[in-house]
């Protein structure tokens, strides 16, 4: 047991190395490719970098319901819009200040996750229907966060208002030219940029530690693994769902700040655009592995950054589902996930 | 019958909309066929799509009848589903479903910039031709002359119905059944899983592609965005919400689903939301669809009481 385990861990680690290598190795041989210098090696990879941290954390969501429901809660993309939604209008309409937003918008995700809970899966986990059922039910749920967001919000793009942005510390959204020397390396990044990532990893890092070292997180696990015998070890069950529910919609929810912060355009159906891009991200990287996560998010970002760079901006959507495609015919689990056990 | 539709007709349902109905149906059909074989795939947006364009171009560009045209979409349809199904049945449950969304995505980029693709060729191969603009991306083709008409639709479905009734009571039907329930015990009993499951992807996706065929003839316009990972869902949607255990359930599905935003039209902005609240108000408490053949057993039953109590009523009316 042991020793497989070992192999295993070596496995996903040599994986994430190649993958890690190859988005590098591409950004350094783009000039070749292109025959001529427009943007540093550099600059591609910190954008990659920040674009898939955005990425990443938003699939998460999606990762976290499915380990543990064994459901795809296809509501998570609306969560994301209302948590930007909440980010946004709490500065425009309530002149919130601006830090505030991302712990306002994750708690307000966080509540409409529990929310949908109650109303599109409890009702069906109950009757004990089908997945398929639940699937529909969370598609319901969705349509009515985008129509009650379109309602509310009208349908023209929002962002933060450029005076707020304007007052934070360091000049945040001006970009400014950094170069490693030893690397040779130049690229310019905005403070907000870096903030993004650092909140973005610090975010993942904090799920990783409490689904993998909390007493909470040994009860997720439980719960994942069978819901009888969670019950039988006095777990509640139903806690856990909502406990679930609550994580999933606070990671859309700072996500949904984190992309306003990115782009200056959040309308009701910026959900439905991140929603595939999100269950691209954990297949690629292996559903309910926090790690595959990341290494998916960065992997479509690359995708999406490379293409546009060599100048087939159109094939950027297309280019991670023809991985996607490779990869489940080679790796059904996905590049970090564990390969399950047929049981008949 | 000026009297129906004259009903139907106020309270949203014109003809358009009804043919609408009856094309949809035929596209729950068609996802229902997969479902019935325990394979959750969601290309039939992908195979829609093909059906679709195929058939307008060859109407449009090459001046080909109607009937023609849509039957050489729903072969192409069925081609493009071999080499997809092979590689992409052995997955299962998400994954499956995934994969085959990736399907219908790539589909729609295709068509998008088919255009582009053609021209890139055109230059590499160092042709002198202009490049013909074909698919005409984001804007689509424009000006298709509506062709589709009520009464092939109603006779596909009522053909289709026959296929289905058919189908479940043949061996196909069983196997399908088996692999379903069980995918390794049917292979274990000598059922060969790998051609039914194709089979059955390969037949859903001709019935996907002549659905596409009927709705590109009907809106005089069709566009890449049409076909798109919504689209997919919508499908499923209307299988599902007419229940997977009978086959007239996702007929039924597709007929309600797409009438519902029309009867609700009145309300305007709230129609989306009241919508979504409609959709899950059934799945809750229809979990098994509008075509549970348990749910009509009921509400015969209490028709029956309700009839048992007049009936009762007047025999001891009569005695009194």
């Amino acid at each position: 047991m042991q020793a497989s385990n070992l192999v295993l861990k070596l496995k996903s680690v040599a994986i994430t190395a190649l993958v890690m290598l190859g988005i590098a190795l591409f950004a350094y041989e783009l000039p070749d490719i292109l025959d001529k210098k427009v943007l540093s090696p550099e600059q591609h990879l910190t954008t990659v970098i920040w674009v898939g941290s955005v990425y990443s954390l938003f699939a998460l969501g999606y990762a976290l319901v499915f380990s543990i429901l064994g459901v795809l809660n296809l509501s998570h993309s609306a969560v994301f819009m209302w948590g930007g939604y909440i980010g946004v209008m709490s500065v425009i309409r309530y002149d919130v200040p601006i830090y505030y937003t991302l712990p306002l918008a994750m708690l307000g995700g966080g509540i409409i996750g529990v929310l949908v809970d109650l109303i599109a899966f409890a009702p069906l986990r109950r009757r004990n229907a089908p997945r398929i059922s639940q699937l529909i039910s969370s598609l319901g749920a969705s349509a009515v966060l985008v129509n009650l967001a379109q309602l509310e919000f009208g349908t023209s793009p929002e962002r933060f208002p450029r005076t707020t942005l304007k007052e934070l510390p360091y000049e945040a959204t001006v970009a400014r030219p950094y170069t490693i020397d030893w690397l040779g390396a130049e690229f310019r990044i905005t403070p907000l940029q870096v903030s993004i990532v650092v909140i973005a990893f610090a975010l993942m890092l904090l799920l990783q530690y409490l689904v993998a070292r909390t007493k909470t997180g040994k009860a997720m696990r439980v719960v994942a693994f069978n819901q009888k015998v969670a019950g039988l070890l006095s777990i509640s069950v139903g806690g856990i769902f909502r406990l679930t529910f609550f994580l999933a919609g606070a990671l859309a929810g700072a996500a949904g700040v984190l992309y306003a912060l990115a782009y200056p355009s959040l309308t009701p159906f910026t959900g439905d655009e991140m929603a595939l891009k999100g269950l691209t991200v954990i297949v690629l990287g292996g559903l309910g592995s926090i790690r595959g996560a990341v290494l998916g998010g960065l992997l479509v970002a690359a995708f999406e950054v490379y293409a546009t760079a060599i100048g087939y901006s159109w094939l950027k959507d297309a280019l991670p589902f023809v991985a996607l495609f490779l990869i489940l015919l080679f790796r059904p689990q996905g590049l970090l996930g564990e390969a399950t056990v047929k049981r008949a | 019958m000026g009297f129906v539709s004259d009903a139907l007709a106020s309270i949203g349902l014109n003809e358009f909309v009804i043919t609408l109905m009856f094309v949809n149906a035929i596209l729950a059909m068609s996802i229902y066929l997969t479902l019935y074989g325990g394979m959750f795939s969601l290309a039939n947006a992908g195979f829609m799509a093909i059906g679709s364009y195929v058939s307008v171009i060859l109407t449009q560009n090459h001046d080909w009848p109607f009937l023609p045209a849509i039957l050489v979409g729903m072969v192409a349809a069925g081609l493009i589903a071999i080499p997809i199904g092979l590689p992409v049945l052995r997955l299962r449950d998400i994954y499956l479903a995934i994969a085959t969304i990736g399907f219908v995505e790539i589909t729609r980029i295709m068509i998008l910039n088919f255009d582009k693709i053609i021209a890139e060729v055109y230059t590499r191969l160092h042709m002198e031709s202009e490049p013909p603009k074909i698919t005409n991306g984001p804007l689509g083709i424009t000006g298709i002359p509506v062709e589709t008409k009520l009464e092939y639709l109603i006779v596909t479905v009522i053909i289709l119905s026959y296929f289905m009734i058919r189908m479940h009571r043949s061996r196909f039907g069983r196997a399908l059944a088996a692999i379903r329930q069980d995918e390794n015990v049917a292979a274990s009993q000598g059922i060969n899983v790998v051609y039914y499951k194709n089979a059955a992807f390969i037949l859903g996706a001709m019935m996907a592609g002549l659905g596409g065929g009927f709705s590109g003839h009907l809106s005089r316009i069709i566009q890449p965005g049409s076909y798109g990972f919504g689209t997919a869902v919508d499908i499923l949607a209307y299988s599902v919400l007419g229940g997977i255990s009978s086959w007239y359930g996702p007929i039924l599905g597709g007929l309600a689903l797409t009438a519902l935003p029309e009867v609700l039209r009145p309300l305007k902005e709230y129609t989306g939301l009241i919508n979504g609240v409609v959709l899950l108000i059934f799945i809750a408490y229809l979990p098994g669809g509008l075509g549970d053949p348990a749910l009509w057993r009921s509400v015969r039953k209490t028709a029956g009481r309700i009839v048992n109590f007049i009936n009762k009523g007047k025999t001891a009316n009569a005695g009194a």
